[in-house]
């Protein structure tokens, strides 16, 4: 958006109103408060003016009495315009339009998924729109079947075009679109098949009526108004987009956006939306277990045997060792931490990774550039992206860029006077053309389509990213780069020198810190004068960050600790140490450690070797903070209480530091207990405090309801167990009540459990909640950023790093790690809707290199890396680089190994 | 004293007339059939379970008493999983019913709901579930809206033209 907002006077109904003058007419009565029915518009999409719904009236000056109609989203908004929404005849005209576009509908609102909180129904409503009269046979269509996310159900169309703008125009899509003509548009697949963006999940929230609708949901369907909802964080990468989950009886059904301008918009990526059923998983760790014992189920007595087992366990005669988790809470891993002492607390992270995610946070404190926001990188005119697939390790970044790239286009279109909300003009004007949008990487991204993508080892994509920041301070290229990439590095440096708002992109996922100290450089050179670049570094998990800014050691040292014989037991969080270290290793560290306690809720293979399984809740069933990557720390908030015998992380570690007898750990019984230790501990996290209102808030002396104000059943849910009613759950850490019944209205935007306003029971209500359309939650957004590096530039940099830290130099071949999306991240996996779409594990290979080594595409190699044998079939493919294999990070591929890493191949069989 | 007088009189008068209690059980009351009394779940004209598990008669109930699951069978019919009433709450109001856009769940001209155990009140889907259609025969949701089921295919059915040829190019 222009960056400037000029303001402009509009006269509703003869009253005038201060709007601002760079946006529509829609927006800007919607800014203001008024209901203008509308369905083709969308706050990220712009105006289509298609669906012909957001009438309104305009008159030409003060005398003018008969005015004339006019679409209200595609009209700017110009000082002194006089406009009438309740004008006769624009409520006629809406009416009128609302009906027509139901006369081929289905009218099967009670099977509808969409039904009680479609914008259509809500629309409907709105315009008065009561009566079919339309006589005569309606048109149908024929529906797909798009895969495991999203339902299809043609016949409820409105034709608002809202879908495909999204996935063609906003998320770069090219497998739907609009079909055929005149009353039988079409939106869909050329034909049946799985939807192959990764965000197609957002069909189900942009499009305003039930034909694109949540197909995991449909298997355990419950009405909005029925769902216990309460604000959450996405756990599946370190995004930490904000997310509104939804409960019913005991079970998580959903997973709903929740608008956060600077972090997600209006958007999750499809890991976010439907990796959400390993909460529900049959095999997940609900009980404790003792090995040797079985299982125990979880009341009181069982408490208190964990308990004490605990504090023998700790307070024994063999010391204890803490391995933290990167995907559990700060407060989390804060308790272990308390419970073990700090010197005994280690990173539950392999060590090359652990390495890069200090690195990383080093670089980010360093400054001078930004640490950018989702909504920075959406800004931004220049992009290099160095050794990070970002589309499969932070999704809703490959969104954001997407949207960088259109960037400098879009404002040269807005520049020469069309407005930038008018989108399909927009659209027209800007064609194909895209921004600089450089990426580096091993194999080809996603990103490909909008970017010039150069496909290089990680020591070379170092090298280009150092040529890039030397051309920029303007200092001599090191002339250690093939003629071809000079030109490149110079190209590159060029763009990024020209535009406003450059961005340089890398991460710890790449895993290679040559890399990282490249995009540093590049950052910092940009960074100059009045410019300021802004940095966006890809962390691992959901809370890398978090237990990086807490500090830990190594998780090697950790083991060593345990294998040298000086600690005898290891208290694991919600960590699969398989997946951290090689499984021969892993196996050797078990054998050793005399007791091994895991806190966790996913089964995995340490759970099947650790002698005590203590059940720990999900992020459903637990509050706490996360940070990520933009060093923003978030609390989200259990959305129904655990199930019986499991607690919390924090909580069964506080009690154990209790029963062991910890003084530190005596005063920490609740969640603010632990935020406030933590804030006096570090004064870098003192933010965390602000993050969210404490337990003690109060709006007007009541709690925030997690349940809505019509949520049914509430006298026969338990009813078959009991008929009589019991008090409803307290929630003694946090401002939110298990309940219907607390403060209505609109709470601090970090405890907003739902979007809903009367009248408005779809998504679309979000509007209601913003600070004008498209910005800011009313009182801000949610999160505190907790990074915020110094603005100067240290003196004596240099643009040159250390070189002879780069990974994997020697003997053999280099493996380089491949992500994925679905596959990659160890919860989501456990859905089955993203287990059904894990692809085959395959081995990439450049032709060239398997020419070299005589491999065929198809045979099956066995990889001799870091003491582990790996079986794959070869894929020989052009769209991986020379001089490197990748292997993919999924089950059956690298996981537990510390990639990149050289090693030994060979052909096992020819197919 | 003739005010004290006519009330007596008055009162001894209703000896001889006509009597409107009746001596139950022996002897019942014929009920409308709008009465609203005991609530059932009942069966389209074909059959099949009338309830689509749409949600909308719990949330219509002022006391909360109605919590159900939907599910869907192999062939896209939605139906409860599970459907419990708990009659200790219900309030026989009738929205619920005012509510059911399938005409599945009626208030029937039954009262007799006595029990020693207030957990007998609590009825699940087998107690509620009758084989007829009750107050409104003939009634079919499948048959009005355009949702397929076997037997009656969403597209060119009924009220519908058979599904738009996507490629055709006529005007
Ligand atoms: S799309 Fe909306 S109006 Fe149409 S059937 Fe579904 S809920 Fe009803
Ligand atoms: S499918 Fe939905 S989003 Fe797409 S045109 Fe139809 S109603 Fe609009
Ligand atoms: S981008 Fe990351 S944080 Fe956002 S929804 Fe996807 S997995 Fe979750
Ligand atoms: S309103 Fe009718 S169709 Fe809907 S759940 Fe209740 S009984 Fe079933
Ligand atoms: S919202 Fe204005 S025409 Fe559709």
């Amino acid at each position: 958006m222009p960056v400037e907002v000029s303001r402009a006077t509009i006269f509703v109904e003869g009253k005038p109103f201060e709007a601002s003058a760079t946006t529509n007419l829609l927006d800007a009565c919607l800014s203001l408060g008024f209901d203008i029915p509308y369905f083709c518009w969308h706050p990220a999409l712009g105006s289509a003016g298609a669906c012909r719904l957001c009438a309104v009236k305009k008159f030409a000056n003060e005398k003018d009495a008969r005015g004339r109609i006019v679409m209200s989203c595609m009209e700017p908004v110009v000082d002194g315009l006089r406009i009438s929404i309740d004008d006769p005849q624009a409520r006629e005209f809406r009416a009128s339009v609302l009906e027509w576009l139901m006369a081929s509908h289905p009218h099967d609102c009670p099977v509808c998924d969409e039904g009680g909180e479609c914008h259509l129904q809500d629309m409907t409503v709105m315009t008065g729109h009561v009566y079919r009269q339309y006589r005569f046979k309606k048109r149908t269509h024929r529906s797909q079947d798009l895969g495991p996310f999203v339902n299809h159900e043609m016949n409820r169309c409105i034709q608002c075009y809202r879908c495909t703008r999204f996935y063609r125009d906003y998320a770069g899509g090219g497998d739907l679109a609009e079909f055929a003509s005149r009353d039988r548009l079409f939106y869909g697949r050329h034909e049946d098949g799985v939807l192959e963006s990764p965000f197609s999940g957002n069909l189900v929230e942009v499009c305003p009526t039930g034909v694109f609708t949540d197909k995991t949901f449909k298997r355990h369907f419950t009405r909005k108004w029925d769902l216990a909802t309460a604000p959450s964080v996405c756990v599946h990468c370190s995004l930490g987009c904000n997310t509104i989950p939804g409960e019913r009886y005991g079970t998580l059904r959903r997973i709903r956006n929740r608008y956060n301008s600077r972090v997600n918009g209006y958007f999750l990526c499809d890991r976010g939306r439907f990796g959400y059923e390993f909460v529900n998983d049959a095999k997940r760790i609900r009980k404790a277990r003792l090995a040797g014992h079985g299982s125990t189920d979880g009341d009181d007595e069982t408490r208190e045997f964990l308990l004490r087992r605990a504090a023998e366990a700790v307070a024994g005669p063999h010391q204890a060792i803490g391995i933290g988790s990167p995907r559990a809470s700060l407060e989390a891993n804060f308790a272990l931490r308390e419970l073990v002492g700090a010197g005994r607390f280690y990173a539950g992270v392999a060590d090359n990774e652990w390495r890069l995610t200090e690195l990383a946070l080093k670089i980010l404190r360093g400054g001078p550039a930004r640490p950018a926001s989702l909504a920075d990188v959406r800004l931004s005119d220049a992009v290099l992206v160095l050794g990070e697939d970002v589309t499969n390790t932070a999704p809703l970044l490959d969104l954001a860029l997407r949207q960088a790239a259109r960037r400098g286009p879009v404002e040269a279109v807005v520049k020469a006077g069309t407005p930038d909300w008018h989108a399909l003009a927009v659209t027209d004007l800007v064609q194909d053309a895209r921004g600089p949008v450089f990426v580096a990487a091993t194999h080809r991204t996603a990103l490909a389509a909008v970017a010039e993508e150069f496909l290089l080892t990680p020591d070379e994509t170092a090298r280009l990213g150092f040529a890039v920041a030397r051309r920029i301070a303007g200092e001599a290229s090191p002339g250690d780069l093939p003629p071809e990439l000079e030109s490149a590095a110079a190209r590159i440096a060029r763009a990024l020198q020209a535009a406003d708002r450059p961005l340089v992109v890398a991460g710890v996922c790449g895993g290679d810190p040559a890399v990282l100290r490249a995009a540093a450089a590049a950052a910092r050179a940009l960074s100059n004068g009045k410019r300021k670049a802004g940095l966006f570094l890809v962390f691992p998990e959901s809370n890398s960050v978090g237990l990086a800014l807490l500090g830990a050691g190594s998780l090697k040292d950790g083991i060593d600790r345990v294998m040298s014989g000086e600690a005898g037991t290891a208290i694991i969080l919600e960590n699969d140490l398989y997946r951290r270290l090689p499984a021969g290793a892993a196996d050797r560290f078990f054998d050793k450690c005399r007791s091994a306690i895991l806190l966790d809720h996913v089964h995995h293979a340490t759970a099947e070797r650790a002698g005590l399984v203590v059940p720990a809740a999900t992020f459903a069933e637990s509050e706490g903070t996360l940070v990520n990557a933009e060093g923003r720390a978030q609390r989200f908030f259990k959305v129904c209480p655990p199930p019986r015998g499991v607690r919390e992380s924090w909580r069964w570690l506080c009690d154990f530091a209790r029963a062991a007898g910890r003084r530190e750990a005596a005063g920490l019984r609740n969640l603010d207990d632990l935020i406030l230790a933590i804030a006096a501990e570090f004064p870098e996290l003192a933010g965390i405090r602000e993050a969210a209102p404490p337990a003690g808030f109060r709006i007007h002396g009541s709690k925030v309801p997690r349940e809505s104000q019509r949520s049914s059943g509430r006298t026969s849910i338990h009813a078959e167990a009991d008929v009589r009613e019991g008090a409803p759950p307290l929630d003694l850490d946090s401002p939110l009540a298990f309940s219907m019944e607390g403060a209505p209205g609109i709470p601090p935007s970090p405890l907003i459990p739902r979007f809903w306003r009367p009248g408005w029971n779809s998504v679309q209500s979000v509007n209601k909640y913003q600070a004008g359309i498209g910005g800011p939650l009313r009182d801000g957004d949610p999160g505190r950023r907790l990074i915020e590096p110094p603005a100067s530039t240290s003196p004596g940099f240099s643009v040159d790093g250390p070189r002879a830290e780069t990974v994997g130099a020697g003997e053999g071949l280099l493996f380089v790690p491949v992500y994925q999306i679905f596959g990659s991240e160890e919860l989501s996996v456990r859905a089955p809707a993203v287990a059904s779409l894990i692809p085959k594990p395959v081995l990439l290979l450049h032709p060239d290199d398997a020419v070299m080594l005589g491999i065929g595409s198809g045979d099956r190699v066995e990889l001799e890396v870091q003491g582990e044998t790996l079986s794959l079939p070869a894929k020989i493919t052009a769209e991986m680089c020379r001089g490197a294999a990748g292997v993919p990070v999924a089950p059956s591929g690298a996981l537990g190994l510390d990639l990149p890493a050289r090693g030994k191949i060979r052909t096992v069989r020819k197919p | 004293m003739f005010s004290i007088l006519r009330s007596i009189g008055l009162t001894f008068s209703h000896l001889f007339r006509k009597k409107v209690t009746v001596r139950y059980p022996e002897e019942r009351l014929a009920l409308p059939a709008r009465w609203r009394g005991r609530i059932i779940l009942s069966r389209d004209p074909d059959g099949g379970e009338r309830c689509v598990a749409c949600y909308l008669c719990a949330v219509a109930c002022p006391v909360g008493c109605i919590a159900l699951q939907a599910a869907e069978d192999d062939h896209g019919r939605r139906f409860p999983a599970f459907f419990r009433i708990n009659f200790s709450r219900c309030i026989f109001c009738g929205l619920c019913e005012d509510a059911c856009p399938t005409c599945a769940i009626q208030l029937v001209p039954d009262y007799e709901m006595s029990e020693y155990d207030r957990q007998n009140m609590v009825y699940e889907k087998e107690h509620l579930l009758v084989d007829g259609q009750g107050k409104y025969p003939g009634y079919d949701f499948y048959k009005t809206a355009g949702v397929s089921i076997p037997g009656k295919k969403k597209e060119g059915d009924g009220d519908e033209e058979p599904p738009v040829d996507l490629r055709s190019l006529l005007p």
